[in-house]
């Protein structure tokens, strides 16, 4: 019975360490451990950054290292459409959150800088910045004086100081698209491009009568970018800030429509990380999130869906311009090709292309994005829309957090969690949940940033 | 303590000092053997394990400022999810280990039995372990998420038209539930393969003689093998629950926010650039592992004697 039984056993254990060996011989090289959720946008494994590219020429490919373009296919767009025209071999390595600032820090720390250039958005830079990471770029951006930089994005790039700690490298910004097949339960009388939080609610809830199924989604999930929505939307449409009136009155009138609202969000939103795909499969007929994580359910159908700005509340129609910037460390490897590669980058024909495959709009004024892709093009019309609304209200990034920039999303995600999933009292909540903003203010002594008005001294939540 | 006397010997003759020489250098080498073959696995062991688990306690305690601090510790605790990650790691624990043991026990047994194309089957049954965690709670997405095979069926067979959320974090029983039949079909293989093993070890007189003291098929299996392979199951209870208490990937990939666990916890501390806030939870995992597992040696100890019977 038994030596009848222990050779499949055998065999089985065999090849269990066979396959095991092999597929650590695949992973081993450089292989950062990053699990990745399922839809979610991270960190794309740099041992296959190496592996696209061609063999590295003698000098070695610089190492862009980048917190965008991290999903799979943007890397890939990366790698073979946007860095192929490069001047230079590059190695593309984007990282999730975690890894993206602690990599660079390490090498710091080791003394041993490995990375050329370092491209994220504005908020990612403050935690390089004070750890005096950053490289000044005032030389370089002399040399690229031709690009028409808006001066605002120049501005957010010296970090509140007179040093250019990256130069702007593309843009983007959060809108809502819908299907087709939902326009039917649009509130009579509503505007879709000038609409109001009230007549989205009425719009969902319609939605949610006719077809039987909450079909409005927001990217709630471990990697979703909800954050922004409270942050840089309902926060400035309510109150006009996002800091400064946290536990007003106007706030607590705001969770209370943002709980209504909530009853026609479809509850699998906690775990959705972008939009795309609940759109394409018809899970979610309206939704709202970055224009990259809609950008492959509008290229994959055009025709069926409409994309307009995101709904304005009693103080104006909030939104959340996203900046990305390119810096390049101190004591960096391959200097002068990491410029090379920075006015690449900028140059007005790369920008179209950026706009093109990856939907992300050029921050030069000379470039050309007069041929977009049809997908591209419904954000681009949507943006334009909603740039050219009368109530627009500009809500910045934080600015000045450094490394609590985490600690200050999880303020907003705790609020929700608290207030929306637990249903406890909203001012108790808004008040505990002030309290730790606004130790976070006074640690990092941050001063208030658009659309609040500007402080002596760490910003102060009302 | 016998150098001295190897040494002694060696002084008395001087004739026989080589030959002494190299018996003791073959003896202490010997002796040494066994130490320098476990080099290696230490070596290894105190760079991956122990000098991270070390600098893990340090960051939980240690704060960037230079203090040392309960503060991250204590943040923990309060945090608006920690009582949830909590309860729920510990609820899927409880509920999945035992179906596991259930569903491995039957298995090995059933293996155990020979049945017809029973080899077959355990390469069937084997597959899951060659799924890695995310992968697994991939497909188990593919089929509760709200277009997925589930509901399709249910769909088109007409049993419920309307999709049902079985994910959504409002019905925590189905998206426990969901959890609890990823991890089980995911982990069920390695507690089979040990129990395959323990089974095999077991000498086939003991079940013979049974046999020929009338011993029915089931009183074999309740008197003979399963305690038997009591040792396989403690290798296997301690393995499972010390992995459990890391569950992550299935839940993050079937329940996205909607159910916290402490392992997410952590990565998400880490993800929102809080290191030592990822620390103190990976240390708490440690701690409860640590404990489970000395609950474990202790509470299931087989004694030699026991063995023996």
């Amino acid at each position: 019975m038994n030596k009848l039984n222990s050779r499949p056993l055998w065999a089985l254990l065999g090849t269990i360490l066979v396959v095991s060996l092999a597929l650590a011989g695949c992973a081993a090289p450089g292989t950062v451990p990053t699990l990745t959720p399922p839809t979610a946008a991270p960190a794309a494994q740099p041992a296959g950054a190496t592996a696209t590219l061609p063999p590295p020429t003698p000098n070695g490919g610089i190492i862009f290292h980048s917190s965008q373009f991290a999903p799979v296919n943007e890397a890939e767009t990366m790698r073979n459409v946007i860095l192929k025209g490069a001047p230079m071999l590059v190695d593309f390595q984007p990282q999730a959150t975690g890894p993206y600032v602690d990599i660079p820090l390490a090498q710091q720390k080791a003394g041993k800088i490995t990375i050329a250039v370092i491209g994220g958005q504005h908020g990612d830079f403050p935690a390089f910045v004070n750890a005096g990471l950053l490289d000044d770029l005032t030389p370089l951006l002399e040399k690229l004086s031709d690009r028409g930089f808006p001066e605002t994005y120049l501005t957010l790039g010296k970090m509140g100081t007179d040093k250019q700690y990256y130069i702007p490298w593309a843009q983007a910004t959060y809108i809502m698209a819908a299907n087709k097949d939902a326009l039917q339960y649009l509130p009579e009388g509503a505007d879709i491009n000038a609409l109001t939080y009230e007549q989205l609610t009425e719009w969902a809830k319609a939605a949610q009568e006719g077809t039987g199924q909450r079909v409005l989604g927001l990217p709630v999930g471990p990697q979703g970018l909800i954050h922004r929505f409270w942050q840089g939307y309902l926060y400035p449409s309510y109150t006009g800030t996002q800091v400064g009136g946290f536990k007003s009155p106007e706030a607590v009138k705001m969770w209370t429509d943002f709980k209504e609202l909530w009853k026609y969000v479809n509850p699998a939103s906690t775990n959705y990380n972008n939009m795309s795909e609940p759109l394409q499969t018809g899970e979610v007929l309206i939704a709202w999130d970055h224009i990259a994580r809609l950008k492959a359910a509008l290229e994959a159908n055009p025709d069926q869906y409409v994309t307009f700005p995101a709904p304005a509340g009693p103080a104006g129609r909030g939104y959340m311009p996203v900046l990305t910037g390119l810096a390049i460390p101190v004591g960096g490897p391959n200097r002068a090709e990491a410029e090379q590669l920075i006015t690449y980058l900028t140059d007005p024909k790369t920008q179209t292309l950026v706009a093109q495959n990856l939907g992300f709009f050029p921050v030069v004024a000379s470039a050309d994005t007069s041929d977009l892709p049809p997908g591209v093009k419904l954000e681009a019309d949507a943006i334009a829309t909603l740039q050219g609304s009368a109530d627009a209200l500009p809500a910045l990034l934080p600015v000045g957090l450094g490394a609590k920039g985490g600690d200050w999303n999880k303020v907003y995600n705790d609020t929700f969690q608290r207030i929306v999933i637990k249903g406890e009292d909203i001012q108790t909540v808004l008040n505990e949940q002030g309290a730790v903003m606004q130790s976070i203010l006074d640690e990092v002594k941050a001063a208030c940033w658009p659309p609040d008005a500007p402080s002596e001294g760490p910003c102060q939540v009302k | 303590m016998a150098t001295p006397q190897v040494t002694g010997d060696a002084l008395a003759s001087n004739m026989l000092a080589p030959p002494a020489a190299n018996r003791s250098f073959a003896r202490s080498r010997e002796r040494a053997l066994p130490f320098l073959l476990l080099v290696p696995s230490a070596l290894f062991l105190v760079i991956f394990f122990a000098v991270p688990m070390v600098q893990a306690l340090i960051l939980s305690i240690h704060s960037p400022d230079g203090a040392w601090t309960l503060q991250y510790f204590e943040r923990m605790v309060r945090d608006v999810n920690f009582t949830d990650a909590v309860r729920n790691t510990f609820l899927i624990i409880l509920v999945a280990i035992p179906l596991q043991f259930l569903f491995a026990i039957v298995m090995g047994l059933l293996l155990q039995n020979k049945l017809r194309g029973s080899s077959l089957f355990l390469y069937f049954w084997a597959i899951p372990l060659a799924v890695s965690d995310l992968a697994a709670g991939l497909v188990w997405l593919a089929i509760f998420g709200d277009r997925g095979f589930v509901n399709s069926f249910l769909r088109t067979t007409g049993i419920a038209p309307i999709a049902f959320s079985w994910l959504s974090y409002e019905n925590y029983g189905t998206l426990l539930m969901a959890v609890v039949i990823a991890e089980v079909w995911r982990a069920t293989a390695i507690v089979m393969v040990i129990v395959v093993a323990g089974l095999q070890l077991i000498p086939p007189d003991y079940m013979e003689a049974a046999e020929v003291f009338g011993a029915s098929r089931w009183q074999r299996i309740w008197h003979v093998q399963l305690p038997l392979i009591r040792p396989s199951l403690q290798v296997a209870l301690i393995l499972r629950t010390i992995l459990a208490f890391q569950v992550f990937a299935v839940v993050i990939a079937l329940a996205g926010r909607a159910m916290p666990v402490l392992a997410s916890e952590a990565y998400n501390r880490y993800g929102e650039l809080n290191p030592n806030g990822a620390a103190a939870y990976a240390f708490l995992i440690l701690t409860i592992s640590l404990i489970t597992t000395i609950v474990y040696l202790i509470v299931l100890r087989t004694s030699e004697e026991e063995m023996g019977q």
